[in-house]
């Protein structure tokens, strides 16, 4: 069954249509990678699939609406932050007004599973980079129920830190069976771990199976030494 | 201690630290959310907005909240906008309508005579313009500020840390910056008459950044900008009886040398820290 299908999907964003005629479904418990070049409309396709942005044509259908967990890019406002991780955590836990034993039961056991429950009362902006992605990952999974989309989740970390966070991501899929959609411009890490494969050029330059993108010419120009 | 007991006797005066009090305590919450979200701008906006509002209101005999209250929730909603229609000249916007809203107020009231005092109060703020019509509404508004504060607490948090992520995981946002924005209006015309249009955004913007260089936690930063707010106020209350100085500068002066000793306090305890670790 299709967690998510997109259809013809084309999004204009500042005037600009960056997305075109994109077309590609993710099936429940896949691994997509949306790779593609700066500026080639990965993180805005992303947005339209939460509804950030909304989208000029074409459709994109959801099997589930609720139950998303989201990985934003992080913003320069939040790096200083005054909050407790658990205080970040914890706001991933729903919509209602006030958290209950359920909510703070699941923000604990996420963040016993990523390795910050040490750190539970540390500052956010005490952090380093790589221990902020996690707090946000733990956030973003207390939402998510089927569903985890990453937006360059390893922006600016160190290759160690890196390779962690993909092992990390990579063992959520697997153990959780959470759908994973990851947008990156690491196009060596997103073959390695990834199942399927989509290339962004404003339009799709690719789609499909991780080994089958290796032998497409847009694959062999982009993963070059691979 | 005598001279605050003196102060307290004064009927004008209990109504000013009354009153004062509130707004200091719902400016300061609000503020917390502002100054993270930098809209800091807005606050400053507003106050403006409100001075013009009110030399209006003077100048055409109107009860001057029931002008400068709709009018500055009005602009709220303008002002919030413009910064999250267009980040880069957002503030330049706030400061072209601020800079409009003042000269409008000036020039309406120079061609009114016999209220050039007012003007003066609105602008630096009077402890005796304080009316017994004020309290009420200063009252019901505070209290509005902060049963909603407390009740939309995890979501203004949510929606404070990472728009993004709440709008994507269906909280309504823009209710909440709207929500943020109405209160901050009714806040800052409240507050205007005693504190004045130049001084009300310090309000805003003091308590928070100060509990912000040595609180690690959201809701530290909350609580103590909140009794930050409170406790500098009185004490800048009390220095205006006792020093014989404008009621918001006085409040401002306490706030800054606060803010001073946060700064240091915030400094050596990353020193410390570094130390330790």
């Amino acid at each position: 069954m299709s967690i998510l299908s997109c259809e013809h999907v084309s999004v204009a964003y500042d005037g600009r249509t960056v997305v075109q005629d994109v077309s590609f479904s993710v099936e429940k418990g896949e691994y997509l990678c949306i790779v593609g070049e700066n500026g080639s409309g990965k993180s805005t396709l992303l947005k339209s699939i939460l509804g950030l942005v909304p989208v000029r044509s074409g459709s994109i259908s959801l099997a589930c609406r609720d139950g998303i967990g989201y990985l934003p890019q992080s913003t320069p406002a939040q790096r200083d932050f005054p909050a407790s991780v658990r205080e970040v955590v914890l706001s991933g836990c729903g919509q209602k007004l006030f958290y209950g034993k359920a909510a703070k039961e699941r923000a604990a056991q996420n963040m016993r599973e990523l390795h910050i429950d040490t750190i539970r009362k540390k500052s956010y902006r005490e952090l380093s980079g790589g221990q902020q992605q996690r707090v946000l990952l733990a956030r973003a999974l207390c939402a998510a129920e089927a569903l985890l989309l990453l937006d360059e989740p390893v922006t600016g970390l160190d290759p160690l830190v890196t390779a962690e966070m993909y092992e990390t991501i990579r063992d959520l899929n697997r153990r959780r069976g959470l759908t994973v959609i990851m947008v990156s411009h690491d196009i060596a890490a997103a073959v390695r771990h990834a199942d399927k494969i989509l290339h962004l050029d404003a339009g799709t330059e690719f789609f499909g199976t991780a080994a089958a993108y290796l032998q497409s010419d847009v694959g062999r120009r982009f993963a070059k030494g691979i | 201690m005598n001279l605050v007991v003196q102060i307290l006797s004064y009927h004008f005066a209990q109504k000013a630290l009354l009153v004062g009090t509130l707004t200091a305590l719902c400016s300061a919450l609000l503020g917390v959310s502002l100054v993270l979200k930098r809209y800091s701008m807005i606050g400053d906006g507003l106050s403006h907005v409100g001075f013009g509002a009110l030399c209006v209101a003077a100048a055409l005999n109107l009860a001057p909240l029931k002008v400068a209250v709709p009018v500055v929730i009005v602009s709220a909603f303008l002002l919030l906008r413009i910064s999250e229609n267009s980040r880069i000249k957002g503030d330049a916007a706030i400061a072209l309508i601020s800079s409009t809203a003042i000269a409008v107020g000036l020039i309406v009231s120079s061609h009114v005579d016999g209220i050039n005092a007012d003007v003066s109060g609105y602008m630096f703020g009077s402890v005796l313009s304080v009316e017994d019509s004020d309290v009420p509404m200063s009252v019901g508004l505070s209290l509005a500020v902060l049963v909603l504060y407390v009740l939309f607490y995890n979501r203004i948090f949510s929606v404070t840390f990472d728009e993004s992520f709440s709008k994507a995981t269906g909280t309504n946002t823009a209710a909440y910056n709207a929500l943020i924005a109405l209160l901050t209006a009714g806040t800052v015309a409240v507050g205007m008459k005693l504190m004045g249009t130049l001084l009300i955004s310090s309000l805003i913007i003091f308590p928070p950044l100060s509990a912000m260089r040595v609180c690690k936690s959201f809701r530290g930063v909350v609580c103590t900008s909140a009794v930050l707010a409170v406790v500098c106020f009185f004490f800048g209350i009390v220095g205006s009886f006792a020093f014989e100085l404008p009621a918001g500068a006085s409040v401002v002066a306490v706030n800054a040398a606060a803010f001073l000793l946060f700064l240091l306090a915030g400094a050596i305890g990353k020193k410390v820290r570094g130390r330790g670790a």
